[in-house]
């Protein structure tokens, strides 16, 4: 984390943590709340104190590095793991009283090898009273030209889009998805993009996990970032991304001069290279850093590519969460 | 946004009959179109009761095909209840989809009465597929068949109780092989197709085997009309430590 981007961002470190509070959650109840949860494996604490709520009618997106504690965190609230500490509330009751109300795509895996999708789907149908006519969702997943595929014959991708029929086939009010665009096309990645906007505009609350912050940028309302099993940020993504200072960053050879370009620009101004042959400068104000930047380099005759002046939401990961790769 | 119809929210449990039907259907189908179990509770115990009732490979006292139908039977029961449940449920566990069944509103008890619905319907399958064999090889049974239901009932249970113990304890390979092991070392030692008498004095304590207690209580039910009190005993405790064990240690996942 540099210096500059301190205080930028919605940052939680210690106690009490600054709020926001998600645009919806004013008008009516959530209809999830998680409250300190604490979930242990063994020595190994997955979540440690985590809390954060889903408005309802919204789409909240959890992010957070691989082993962050996504999944085990979103299968506490499924009922499929019980809490060590802290308190789950869905829908205003237990996990495990509302099962029907709620729809559950897990992370990979869930069905049965030896039936066909129409088949898989029509079963999981048939648990609910009144549920979606399962050709239509797979008709409208892209799966018409599979239905009658054994699960174990279905491509990776095809899998997913089943698993996802399988979720809202019972016209649920809550949906947890874990991991929904995973390994998918940009077509079907586009399907279930279009069906999570679906279900926001027809009142249905979802949970989603993903490591794709363009996703999380275009359908979430609300986005929390978890690290080690705790909320490092929350907030819509205008707020995480929103800045007092101005931001530009581009690319070019790698070993620029970094101090030479800030001393240029005034004392207000911080930047650094990283990775190498990306350089990122933070100061007051927007259209004097640009046209610094562009200055500077033109007496270096470098040219600066993919100049960027917003920082994205990527960005704001990254720096929260650190750029090493997680065990 | 094209196409989607109104996802508004309707959220309701269906009524269990029609939850236990949809479910028990998906069991039956899965049993009957998996070719490794159909060959396990068909095609083998049809192909054994065949062979050894026509070939004089193993000494039996009485008419080869009486002594053979009833062991077969009870071979054919631990194949479905035992092996294929211990496989059949193992691999869902792996595959997560009894997890995933979990997320849903079917009952664990209504998931295990559909189960339990699939293996009896394959038993009736199997039972009038072999009696059929058996009446064409020339097999007369004797006995009462309400004392055939009461032991293929008991053996059921005790069978069920040690398949799911084995199924939803262990990881998905080693229960098909832990399950295929125990099927041919109970086919082998559980008097189906060699009489417990050829084992000499450890034949007392194999009597008590649930494969022996079923195969013997069929064969004297079947060849002689007795309905022994010691088989139903030893079955009926086989079904209560086996299922309690397998509802206190079941994983789900
Ligand atoms: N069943 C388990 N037994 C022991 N440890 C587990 C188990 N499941 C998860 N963990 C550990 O808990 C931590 C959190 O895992 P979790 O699956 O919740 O992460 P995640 O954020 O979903 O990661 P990913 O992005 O890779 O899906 C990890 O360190 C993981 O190794
Ligand atoms: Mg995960």
């Amino acid at each position: 984390m540099t210096a500059a981007t301190q205080g930028t961002l919605t940052l939680i470190r210690g106690n009490p943590p600054p709020k926001i509070t998600p645009r919806l959650s004013a008008v009516s109840a959530p209809v999830l709340e998680v409250v300190d949860l604490v979930k242990r494996y063994g020595e190994r604490t997955a979540v440690d104190g985590l809390s954060l709520r889903v408005a309802a009618g919204s789409v909240t997106a959890l992010l957070g590095p691989n082993g962050a504690g996504k999944t085990t965190t979103v299968e506490v609230c499924e009922g499929f793991r019980t809490a060590d500490e802290g308190t789950v509330t869905v829908l205003g009751g237990s996990p495990a009283g509302v099962r029907h109300r709620v729809g559950v795509m897990p992370q990979g895996g869930g069905g049965y090898p030896g039936l066909r999708a129409e088949e898989l789907l029509g079963l999981f149908s048939r648990f609910y009273a009144h549920p979606h006519d399962p050709r239509q969702l797979l008709e409208l997943l892209g799966l018409a030209d599979v239905a009658r595929t054994p699960y174990r014959r279905l491509s990776g991708g095809q899998q997913q889009r089943l698993s996802l029929a399988m979720a809202v086939v019972g016209r649920p009010e809550l949906v947890f998805l874990d991991e929904p665009t995973a390994g998918l096309d940009p077509q079907a990645r586009r399907a279930t993009w279009d069906l999570v906007e679906a279900l926001r505009a027809d009142g249905v609350s979802v949970l989603l996990t993903t490591h794709l912050m363009d996703e999380a940028e275009h359908l979430a309302d609300d986005v929390v970032v978890i690290d080690h099993g705790r909320v490092v940020a929350h907030g819509t993504v205008p707020e995480l991304t929103a800045s007092s200072q101005a931001f530009v960053r581009f690319t070019g050879p790698a070993g620029l001069d970094v101090e030479d370009l800030l001393r240029s620009l005034g004392a207000d101004c911080v930047g650094k290279e990283s990775p190498a042959g990306t350089y990122l400068v933070e100061g007051p104000d927007g259209p004097q850093l640009l046209a610094g930047v562009t200055a500077w380099c033109a007496t270096r005759g470098v040219l600066p590519e993919g100049l960027q002046t917003r920082r994205t939401l990527e960005d704001v990961f990254l720096d929260l969460t650190g750029r090493e790769l997680r065990r | 946004m094209t196409g989607w119809p109104s996802l508004a929210p309707r959220a309701e449990a269906a009524p269990r009959t029609q939850m236990l039907r949809a479910q028990a259907r998906a069991e039956l189908t899965l049993l009957l179109r998996n070719g490794e179990q159909v060959l396990l509770t068909l095609v083998i115990p049809l192909g054994l009761l065949v062979v050894l009732s026509t070939v004089d490979v193993i000494d039996v006292t009485g008419r080869r095909v009486d002594f053979f139908v009833p062991g077969v039977l009870a071979l054919a029961v631990m194949s479905t209840a035992f092996t294929g449940q211990a496989i059949g449920t193992g691999f869902e566990r792996q595959y997560g989809v009894l997890k995933r069944l979990g997320a849903t509103p079917l009952p664990r008890s209504v998931l295990l009465l559909a189960k339990t619905l699939a293996v009896l319907a394959v038993e009736v399958l199997q039972v009038a597929l072999i009696s059929l064999v058996g009446l064409v090889l020339g097999w007369h049974p004797h006995g009462s068949f309400l004392g055939v239901v009461l032991l293929v009932v008991l053996g059921t249970a005790a069978f069920s109780g040690l398949g799911l113990l084995i199924g939803g304890t262990l990881r998905g390979l080693t229960t098909l092989a832990a399950a295929n092991l125990l099927w041919f070392v109970l086919l082998v030692l559980g008097g189906i197709v060699f009489p417990l008498s050829a084992y000499g004095g450890a034949a007392d304590a194999l009597r008590w085997l649930p494969t022996a207690a079923l195969s013997d209580g069929l064969r004297q039910l079947l060849q002689h009309g007795t309905l022994v009190g010691r088989d139903l005993l030893a079955l009926a405790l086989w079904a209560a430590a086996g299922l309690t064990a397998a509802a206190k240690l079941f994983r789900w996942e």
